[in-house]
């Protein structure tokens, strides 16, 4: 019997203590009307053989093309020793560390995740992590709600180039609170800041920012950031964390920085995996920490006055204020976050400053050899990290499937979320592509638009 | 059994008032509630000049285990919050009634301290939590 | 046996995993950061060994018995994990086309058409990340439902006093008002109370079934029906489903939404606190409000269903779609059980918990239900050993540690005082479960004999016990680099 270890010397002694004669008996406060004769039309098991066959015909079925889509999700190089040690079982097939003494390795790593995700982000609180950066951006603008005691504005102004999914999850989450995002307009790939003259930031109770921004820009922070200050408004930067090994993070933005800074955590040595699992970051100012949701690890002592870690500030979370909890989230992604604390820990700040510089260049490269095609223009000007907006003289989705045909993902079809760019494709070649993959690229582009001049 | 001076007046929710000659009147929680909650690690007070109808969520005091509002006993505006409590929230435990007050109230209408509990049938109250 | 820091393994200049290219990146200079962030200059096998050595420090399912009610903490197998990390699967771009996902999708269409059997619903969305984000796509579908028949009044969610705290939470989130019900003294529902409350304001109830007292809800049939006359809908909290599978269904029981976690009944590891998946169920008439993504197969082609199709979906809860990899384990493990298999999921939790209580039961511990069926966990009442010894459930959690068993769920449901709650799930043998009954009679032949032995417990953990107090006055949550800030 696949994963119980009962023996039918052991079943009939251990019917006998319960004085019953069968298991079925053990289901008699069940009304008979609600029992069934069993899960009609679930298949039969299959051995540990068979089920790898079809896992790994399953998986080739998919292949391997070759990936120039970022969006929100990144194709690094993620080293052996992450997933070999996080998946080890004492990390893998443990629960949420609530018995601190018998959960210290869990919660050390979170402590240490916390402090790289603070110092990354120029921020001086961390939580352990929200389901991924979309969640964590809703959880942001929640959190900016109860922590803005100046204004109690129930709006949020957000900036179109921050992520349409982002911006998505967040109206969902944040509906039934009646709390209402108000969109910024776009102006050459970046923030239109003069569409601010219109605006009160004494109205909102905070203002988002993403930065590279969706459209790989890099965006009008500091400018944006002194102008929701100085109406009370807080800020909330979004970042990917690899572009912080390079640029100045949120809590660095303008003259005080954000208040509040989140973002998806998937390219600091997680697989991209159809999407998930990833982890959401969220960092803040101490003195906004009571208003975080999520766990949160400390360092404390314990009686022999040994350092040691706990789960704390507990008061916040559902467990105990129930429905006046901060969040009703339980969950931390504590193995994903585990494995992106080895993998930043492997990398260090000059491993991912190196990573970063490469994705910088590489697509720089793919911009440069697509752009030399006839039909294929840059649709703007501003700085880029490592992705860019490309216009096409033709509808984006024939380029992207003759690509796909071809065994490559050509990047991210812009025209759904933003009618305004016209045909525009947004791309990313991270350190992972070879120059050779760059002119696969471009060499089926090539024969998509014809030859360069 | 725990202290209930005669000068206050209490809640069901376990939160004393005490009306001040200027015509304020001073809130915290009782003896019998720090005691029930243990030793307190942060109280959030309420900012001067926010105003709360009676019953109102107007301040949180949290131990490790469990976290727990304050109720606004009467309407009013808030005018003074105890900064004391920002580093030293365990004074609420050592000093429910004295150096742990929580903040202080305007009352819209100073009458309705009189429909709270005084402190016997406050003691009563507690009696009959203890059955 | 204090393991350092990771930012403590300092080398300065050691360079990281990646060797630097000295290019200067093509950015302009006044949008760089001037700081290096803190992180660690470690060797990778002094990474390696650090991690290893922080591993080992953790209890987990595969080292010890871990009898965390509510929680369903049961053998993780190591396949599952094994073809979730198959290459392709890894590199699977989210955004990529579905001719490049066929295998990944149809896998992903099986797994909702399982789910969806075991529970008995009409359709199923793979993309709440945990059981709390299931939770709230259920009330939001509630509330949406409500709202597209102009039932507009409907805000109200009712609670038992037993539940898990994110169901009063999450009605809150969603911006509805809880009305908390008590349950009576023989651990079911009040059943006169709910009559009471209902009314042109109930939007819904929620129900773990088995209660979170461990209990199947008897009433069950009776309760659906006096929702549904009042016009609420039904929710089922699929915390403890793994008492059940198999043997009923939460779609016959009268539930219109109901999330599974499968984190616990299809056994996907709980990762030290995540990621889990909360797979949510609807009956037909919530069908056209399940959160998108999911997965629907065309002329079979497997495609997935969005916002065009579902235009009254509640929307997206993710980027993308879900926990994709969690989904790939359950899948994996749904399989390899078959049909047969999944029916004795629920019968050797079921045997075992009832085994459990037994033996507690005849050595002398206070069973809080011992008229009632234990489904798949039940709960002791240490309340009159901790009144006589002082002794409380607290320190019997931390004893155990030290006879090498994870310590059960305490404090919790709130109404049993000094409360263990019990769930041995369907993984442990008949000898695990006796030695961990040898293991509390022991603690409790302490208690009275030492008492402040086990009040010292642990002695045999990394550490002994923490000062929460401070942990959470004086947060520490980052470390500074002696000489910062």
């Amino acid at each position: 019997m696949p994963f119980v270890p009962h023996t039918e010397s052991d079943i009939s002694a251990m019917l006998a203590r319960l004085g019953v004669a069968d298991i079925a008996d053990l289901f008699d406060e069940i009304p008979a009307g609600l029992r069934i004769k069993g899960l009609e039309g679930i298949g039969p098991a299959l051995s540990e053989a068979d089920i790898s066959r079809l896992m790994q015909t399953r998986a080739r079925q998919d292949g391997e093309p070759l990936c120039f889509t970022g969006a929100g999700a990144y194709d690094h190089y993620v080293p052996a020793a992450v997933w070999d040690i996080a998946t080890r079982g004492e990390f893998y097939s443990a629960y949420t560390p609530y018995q601190a003494e018998a959960s210290q390795g869990t919660l050390q790593v979170i402590y240490e995740f916390q402090t790289m995700l603070a110092s990354l982000t120029g921020l001086d609180v961390s939580n352990a992590s929200l389901y991924d950066g979309a969640t964590a951006f809703a959880e942001a603008c929640l959190m900016a709600v109860r922590a803005n005691r100046r204004n109690r504005s129930r709006k949020i102004l957000v900036s179109r180039t921050l992520s349409p999914a982002c911006r998505e999850v967040a109206r969902v989450m944040l509906k039934g609170q009646q709390i209402e995002l108000v969109e910024l307009a776009i102006r050459d790939g970046v923030s239109d800041s003069d569409a601010l003259n219109n605006l009160s930031a004494a109205d909102f109770a905070a203002v988002a920012i993403q930065n590279p921004n969706f459209l790989g820009s890099l965006d009008a922070v500091d400018v944006l950031t002194d102008w929701a200050h100085s109406g009370g408004a807080l800020v909330i930067g979004v970042a990917n964390p690899m572009a912080l090994a390079l640029l100045k993070p949120p809590g660095q933005w303008g003259a005080a920085g954000a208040d509040i800074a989140c973002g998806e955590g998937q390219p600091m040595g997680i697989p991209m995996s159809s999407g998930g699992p990833y982890f959401g970051y969220l960092v803040c100012r101490q003195d906004i920490v009571r208003q975080m949701p999520g766990r949160i690890v400390g360092r404390t002592v314990d009686l022999e006055g040994k350092p040691g870690f706990t789960l704390t500030l507990q008061a916040r979370e559902q467990h105990i204020r129930r429905s006046r909890a901060t969040s009703n989230i339980c969950t931390n992604q504590g193995l994903v976050a585990t494995a992106a604390t080895i993998y930043m820990s492997l990398m260090g700040a000059s491993g991912l400053r190196s990573v970063a510089t490469k994705c910088n260049a590489n697509t720089n490269a793919l911009v440069d050899a697509l752009t030399a095609l006839p039909g294929v223009t840059r649709a703007f000007a501003a700085p880029f990290f490592h992705e860019a907006v490309l216009t096409f003289d033709r509808p984006v989705a024939g380029v992207l499937d003759t690509l796909s045909s071809n065994g490559i993902l050509g990047g991210y079809d812009l025209s759904a979320d933003y009618p305004e760019l016209g045909n525009a494709l947004l791309v990313c070649a991270t350190e992972m592509r070879s120059a050779t993959d760059i002119s696969a690229y471009a060499g089926i582009a090539s024969e998509i638009f014809g030859a360069a001049a | 059994m725990s202290e209930v001076p005669d000068s206050c007046m209490y809640t069901k929710d376990h939160e004393w008032l005490r009306l001040e000659d200027d015509g304020s009147v001073t809130i915290g929680v009782t003896d019998h509630a720090q005691e029930a909650l243990g030793e307190l690690v942060f109280v959030e007070t309420p900012e001067a000049g926010a105003a709360f109808g009676v019953g109102d969520a107007c301040a949180v005091v949290e131990s490790v285990k469990a976290a727990s509002d304050i109720y606004c006993p009467v309407a009013g505006e808030v005018t003074e919050a105890n900064a004391a409590l920002v580093d030293k929230p365990e004074l609420v435990n050592s000093s429910p009634y004295d150096d742990g007050w929580v903040f202080r109230l305007r009352p819209e209408n100073a009458k309705a301290i009189d429909e709270l509990m005084d402190a016997e049938a406050y003691n009563r109250f507690l009696a009959e939590l203890e059955d | 046996m204090t393991e350092a820091l990771i930012f403590e393994y300092r080398s300065e200049g050691r360079k990281g995993f990646v060797a630097g290219p000295d290019a200067v990146p093509k950015l302009p200079a006044e949008a760089l950061r001037a700081d290096e962030p803190t992180l660690p200059t470690a060797s990778e096998l002094e990474v390696v060994r650090h991690f290893t050595r922080l591993s080992q420090q953790n209890f987990s399912i595969d080292t010890q018995f871990y009898p965390l009610g509510s929680c369903t903490m049961k053998y993780n197998p190591r396949v599952c994990n094994q073809l979730a990390m198959l290459p392709q699967f890894l590199g699977r771009h989210p955004l990529g086309p579905v001719e490049h996902g066929q295998g990944y999708l149809q896998t992903m269409f099986e797994l909702q058409e399982m789910l969806r059997i075991a529970t008995g619903m009409a359709a199923v969305s793979l993309t709440p990340m945990a059981g709390a984000q299931g939770e709230f796509a259920g009330v939001a579908m509630i509330k949406a439902y409500h709202e597209s028949r102009g039932d507009d009044a409907r805000n109200q969610i009712i609670v038992p006093d037993a539940a898990h705290g994110t169901n009063p939470a999450t009605a809150t989130m969603c911006g509805c008002e809880v009305v908390e019900i008590s349950t009576r003294p023989d651990g079911d529902l009040d059943i006169n109370r709910l009559r009471e409350v209902l009314g042109p304001n109930t939007a819904g109830i929620m129900l773990t079934n088995p209660s979170t007292l461990g209990l199947f809800e008897r009433q069950i049939e009776e309760i659906a029906a006096i929702v549904h006359a009042a016009g609420g809908l039904l929710y089922y909290d699929g915390a403890n489903l793994n008492a059940i599978l198999g043997k009923t269904l939460p779609g016959d029981m009268g539930f219109d939404v109901i999330h599974m976690n499968l984190h616990k009944t299809f056994s996907t590891p709980h990762g030290g606190g995540g990621p889990g998946s909360g797979a949510v169920g609807v009956a037909e008439r919530l069908k056209p409000f399940l959160p998108v993504p999911f997965v629907q197969r065309l002329d079979g082609r497997y495609t997935w269903a969005t916002e065009e199709h579902y235009p009254q979906s509640i929307g997206r809860l993710s980027a993308f779609m879900g926990n994709s990899g969690v989904l790939l384990r359950a899948y994996v493990y749904m399989r390899m059980l078959g049909r047969a298999g999944m029916e004795r999921v629920a019968d050797f939790a079921v045997l075992n918990a009832n085994y459990l209580m037994v033996c507690l039961r005849e050595a002398g511990f206070d069973v809080a239900f011992p008229e009632r069926r234990a489904s798949h966990e039940f709960i002791i009442s240490l309340k009159s050993i901790a009144r006589e010894t002082d002794v409380t459930a607290m320190d019997f959690a931390k004893a155990l540690l030290d006879y090498g068993f994870h310590a059960p769920t305490t404090y919790f449901p709130l109404l049993v005082p000094e409360c263990l709650l019990i769930e041995p799930t369907e993984s442990e043998s008949r000898h695990a479960l006796d030695a961990f009954v040898a293991a509390l009679v022991d603690i409790r032949d302490t208690a009275y004999s030492n008492p402040d032995k086990v009040k010292e417990a642990p002695v045999t953990m990394p550490v002994r016990r923490l000062d929460d107090v401070r942990a959470a006055k004086q947060p520490d949550l980052v470390w500074q680099a002696p000489g910062a800030g």
